[in-house]
């Protein structure tokens, strides 16, 4: 098939379900922190509040979309669109699958396969600073600019401490390819011990997996790093003049950010695709039976009724899990399926994590959290880098 | 596996197209869409409901330069790391020799700027070690 045709496809249906995702997320986030706080969370719009995203975008597109008189115009108007733009620029280099057959149509699974993959991501990610700082500023307001000084100041930090620990990884991959990485993770010890980058020269790597991770709750600004938006001290940072669309743009792009970190801490040190044990031992068969199950429980539950619209809503969400286990098992599309359930299973993990984290810890004070990155983390990972270029050097 | 340039980079560029349309109508829906309800008071800038005194361009604190300027030194070292990464299992021992040399000069670099006090925070810290 044409080269360009084929582009503009894959294109259009990676964007359609990565704004999707991205929309779900939202409301996934407000289920989970509400269920950690013994809330219900959106219950309102649709069966199990599932229509709340599209709410939420109705409601704010038909705010006013003022600029305040006191802005810098052409800026306050471009820092939503940068931070938006760079933010689902990533996605193009990253792989969710191995090479698949479509009908007929033989391809990866995957926009391009940069020889420089992660150098891209980093570049990306360290370009997305501007559309904080140029948001801060230009808003003419002292909290904003604070937010967004404090924000620049937190991102450069934490890219180095992040840098380091990707380098750690690339000594036994030796490629900066995102395919390649995950190629060159394929096999397990033993016959059941993956060989991701996280479990070799234990524990080095997982130290470099930890760097990351926490680098990466900070240049998503999350928390508890999320200083330039402390609402106690600062009215919201750098976002406070912006209302309406503008303001959920940078939403959008925080959480676009938290899945590329997701994804690239996924193809670097958890082995993207593979799962976790081989398929000797059945590891096909979990995408369906984690389905079946939902399936069976939905249904249960729709049949036992504890509510009255339980028995309206339960039933058809069972039947649509219980189709969705059965096409994992069709043997034309397992080869596409499985990998992309392993991928987003691992991603969906990752995420849940900074969920999670969000509803149990406090925010830092600023001070310690430059303290943190300079002291602490910045001379470990340089150890650590060191190290592992040691054990590999005498290794190989 | 696509070698040429046209086949590498037309995916990101049209990518990068499509969100900055995306970004760009998201942020002027709003525009066509909502209303307009102007005052004098929705016109200030946003102080917990106190007039504000004069505007937000004023002087900040030096340490987010002096920050701006490490991370950049450091940067660059980083970025000299990941070449070196690539190659590594073919030069093994030589290149972990090599790095090392590089790595302790910037590490002693970076003693002392700590000792100076440029990364605290704090405005006490460097006085109480006088």
């Amino acid at each position: 098939m044409n080269f360009f045709i084929l582009t503009l496809i894959k294109t259009g249906i990676l964007l359609f379900i990565f704004m999707t995702t991205l929309a779900y997320l939202q409301w996934i986030e407000r289920k989970v922190l509400a269920h950690i706080q013994l809330r219900m969370g959106p219950t309102r719009v649709g069966p199990f509040g599932l229509l709340q995203p599209l709410a939420d975008v109705i409601k704010l597109v038909t705010k006013e979309g003022m600029i305040p008189s006191h802005v810098n115009k052409v800026f306050y108007l471009l820092a939503p669109v940068i931070a938006v733009t760079l933010a689902l620029t990533s996605i193009s280099v990253i792989p969710f699958g191995p090479q698949v057959e479509i009908f007929g149509v033989t391809t990866y699974l995957q926009l391009t396969d940069l020889s420089m993959g992660i150098l891209f991501l980093l570049a990306l990610s360290t370009l997305g600073t501007y559309g904080i700082a140029l948001a801060g500023w230009s808003s003419n307001n002292k909290y904003a600019l604070l937010g967004g000084l404090r924000a620049s100041a937190q991102l450069i930090s934490y890219e180095l401490p992040m840098a380091l620990a990707i380098a750690a990884p690339l000594l036994l991959l030796n490629t900066l390819s995102l395919r390649e990485m995950v190629e060159a993770q394929q096999g397990y010890y033993f016959g059941f011990i993956p060989k991701w980058t996280v479990f070799q020269v234990l524990p080095l790597q997982v130290v470099s997996f930890i760097i990351y991770m926490i680098s990466g709750f900070a240049e998503t600004n999350r928390i508890p790093f999320d200083l330039p938006e402390a609402e106690n001290e600062l009215v919201a940072g750098f976002h406070t003049e912006y209302a309406s669309m503008k303001f959920a743009s940078f939403f959008m792009a925080e959480y676009a950010n938290m899945t590329t970190i997701s994804f690239i801490a996924v193809l670097l040190f958890l082995g993207g695709w593979h799962p976790l044990w081989p398929a000797e031992y059945g590891s096909d068969y979990v995408a369906p039976l984690i389905f079946f199950f939902g399936a069976a429980i939905l249904l249960f539950h729709g049949l036992n009724p504890a509510r009255p619209k339980d028995k309206l809503f339960m039933p058809p969400f069972g039947i649509v899990f219980a189709l969705v286990g059965v096409l994992f098992l069709i043997p034309a599309l397992k080869p596409i399926l499985i990998p992309i359930f392993w991928f987003t299973g691992k991603v969906g993990a990752i995420l849940f994590l900074y969920i999670w984290i969000r509803g149990t810890l406090p925010r830092f004070r600023y001070d310690q959290l430059m303290n943190f990155t300079w002291k602490y983390l910045f001379p470990v990972s340089v150890v650590n880098l060191m190290l592992t270029g040691l054990v590999v050097a005498l290794m190989s | 596996m696509p070698t040429n340039y046209t086949e590498l980079y037309f995916p990101i560029l049209l990518q990068f197209v499509i969100a900055a349309v995306l970004a760009s109508t998201l942020v002027s829906l709003s525009f066509l869409l909502g209303k307009r309800a102007r005052s004098p008071q929705k016109d200030m800038p946003y102080e917990s409901g106190m007039i504000p005194v004069g505007d937000a361009r004023e002087r900040f604190s030096v340490k987010f330069y002096l920050v701006a300027m490490i991370f950049i030194l450091f940067d660059i070292e980083a970025i000299f790391l990941y070449p070196w990464a690539v190659v590594y299992r073919e030069l093994k021992l030589f290149a972990f020799f090599d790095m090392l040399l590089f790595v302790v000069l910037i590490l002693s670099g970076f003693y002392f700027i700590w000792k100076k006090g440029a990364l605290d925070w704090s405005a006490e810290a460097p006085r109480r070690r006088k």
